[in-house]
């Protein structure tokens, strides 16, 4: 009897550790706030007073979002929470801040967040040790509505031999 | 005082310094002190912590004079039980020379005629194999990346086997504990036998004095890595030598705007440069050479 009583404080200890971890896992990435355009966010400011309507359809509101991701079989709501705006919504109906879109992204692409999490998939700028390290969500660099990285113009290239003047 | 005889040889070599430093005399007294102090200063490794303070202090003061800023000149040594380590994803890369840009800034290197690069972006054919004779680095687009080209950025390797410290007649470049490959300017002569060694063009000669822009200067400093050259010496990426000593990422990863470029150190399995190699096809190049790089390129899957 007594070693089913010790048993079940064991648990409820191991319980509550895994409790403390999973939150430590929640503040594991400190990324800079996400990159809303300018006076968007909150959603609820005018979504609050706004009916919900499930249909898809094309939009009056949000004329500069173009979606190119997999346009054909998303829409907004799949990503974005109906009832509370300003969250996004996962697979599993579990309701995340913006601030932790990664884990909305890992859903579809698994591999990339692996790499994401251990630093190889994206940037970390500061400090690797004795310092801070900060990390950029998805949506700094891939605009969420259209991922595709856009081209560039490149910085100018190195000169050559013939145009060094005082190469003697 | 009692008579003392010397033997032929001492005489001969008492008579003969004494000859060289009459000669000498003048010669020394002609030059300026700064002239003197660089003549006679000791190799780097040679000097007691204590001669390296002097040094960097009078460096300090000199630099002051001449370009009218506070630079802190530093001597940090290796870090104990570290080897540093790149990677680089070469299905990221872009080709846009951010990195280059950003090396210059970060190493104080100089910025016109000519202006001394020491990342080469070099561009390659898509499905031709990494055939390095085939490269270009003057490409010029409007946009990057094009759909027919890679790209691959190539910059010191820091080889463990390095055949550029082999070759220096004077030593005036060495590989330090933590794996950098690092050269004393005031030791090197500018011969460039280092660059013709370097099987990556990986050093770069300066040609010129140092024209940086006043308010463009990077005043934090390291003896082996980013001060302000002088003209006609050999010089090198030392991985940012004044920043991974303190734990802070090299200035080429932070400013990439793919975040193709990944550094850590390789003996320590936590490390980001480990995962890659863990987990990555990587390779080196050049690997048939022996030289044993510590730069490792990778492809995603």
């Amino acid at each position: 009897m007594r070693k089913i009583f010790y048993y079940f404080i064991f648990l409820a200890i191991l319980g509550n550790l895994s409790l403390v971890f999973s939150k430590e896992i929640q503040d594991e990435f400190p990324v800079p706030p996400p990159p809303f355009s300018e006076g968007i966010y909150p959603c609820s400011q005018c979504h609050a007073s706004m009916e919900i309507n499930r249909k898809r359809r094309i939009l009056n509101e949000h004329t500069n979002i173009k979606l190119q991701h997999a346009e054909t079989m998303r829409w907004c709501l799949d990503c974005h929470n109906p009832e509370n705006r300003d969250k996004l919504r996962l697979y599993s109906g579990e309701l995340i801040d913006f601030g932790r879109s990664y884990l909305l992204c890992g859903e579809c692409h698994g591999n990339i967040y692996r790499d994401w999490k251990a630093g190889i998939h994206g940037k970390r700028q500061g400090y690797f040790s004795g310092g801070k390290r900060t990390y950029l969500l998805c949506v700094h660099c891939h605009n969420a509505h259209s991922p595709q990285i856009k081209p560039i113009k490149p910085e100018p290239p190195p000169l050559k031999p013939k145009e060094i003047r005082n190469a003697r | 005082m009692q008579g003392r005889n010397f033997t032929r040889r001492e005489f001969i070599r008492n008579f003969s310094m004494a000859t060289f430093f009459g000669l000498s005399f003048p010669f020394l007294s002609s030059c300026g002190k700064e002239m003197v102090e660089d003549f006679l200063q000791k190799h780097f490794l040679e000097m007691t912590h204590e001669e390296k303070e002097l040094i960097i202090s009078r460096l300090e003061e000199r630099y002051f004079k001449k370009y009218g800023k506070k630079f802190t000149v530093s001597i940090q040594e290796a870090i104990p039980n570290t080897l540093w380590g790149y990677g680089l994803d070469l299905s990221r890369c872009i080709g846009c020379r951010r990195c280059v840009y950003a090396c210059i800034e970060e190493n104080n290197c100089s910025r016109q005629e000519p202006q001394s690069q020491w990342i080469r972006v070099i561009r390659l054919r898509k499905g031709s194999l990494i055939n390095l004779e085939d490269s270009e680095h003057y490409y010029n687009p409007d946009y990057v990346p094009e759909k027919e080209f890679i790209y691959i950025p190539v910059q010191c390797q820091q080889c463990e086997n390095p055949p550029c410290v082999k070759v220096c007649p004077v030593h005036a470049t060495w590989k330090e504990p933590d794996g950098l490959v690092v050269v004393d300017y005031n030791w090197c002569i500018g011969c460039r036998y280092c660059m013709a060694a370097c099987p990556y063009r990986g050093r770069v000669f300066n040609w010129a004095e140092p024209n940086v822009p006043k308010d463009k200067w990077n005043l934090s400093v390291h003896y082996l890595g980013n001060r302000p050259r002088m003209r006609n010496v050999v010089e090198k990426c030392t991985f940012c030598i004044q920043r991974i000593r303190k734990g802070r990422y090299p200035a080429c990863v932070e400013v990439c705007p793919t975040g193709s470029r990944k550094f850590g150190n390789l003996l320590d399995p936590q490390s980001e440069i480990r995962y890659v190699i863990q987990n990555k096809r990587t390779f080196r190049l050049k690997e048939d050479l022996n030289t044993e790089p510590k730069f490792y390129y990778f492809f995603e899957a």
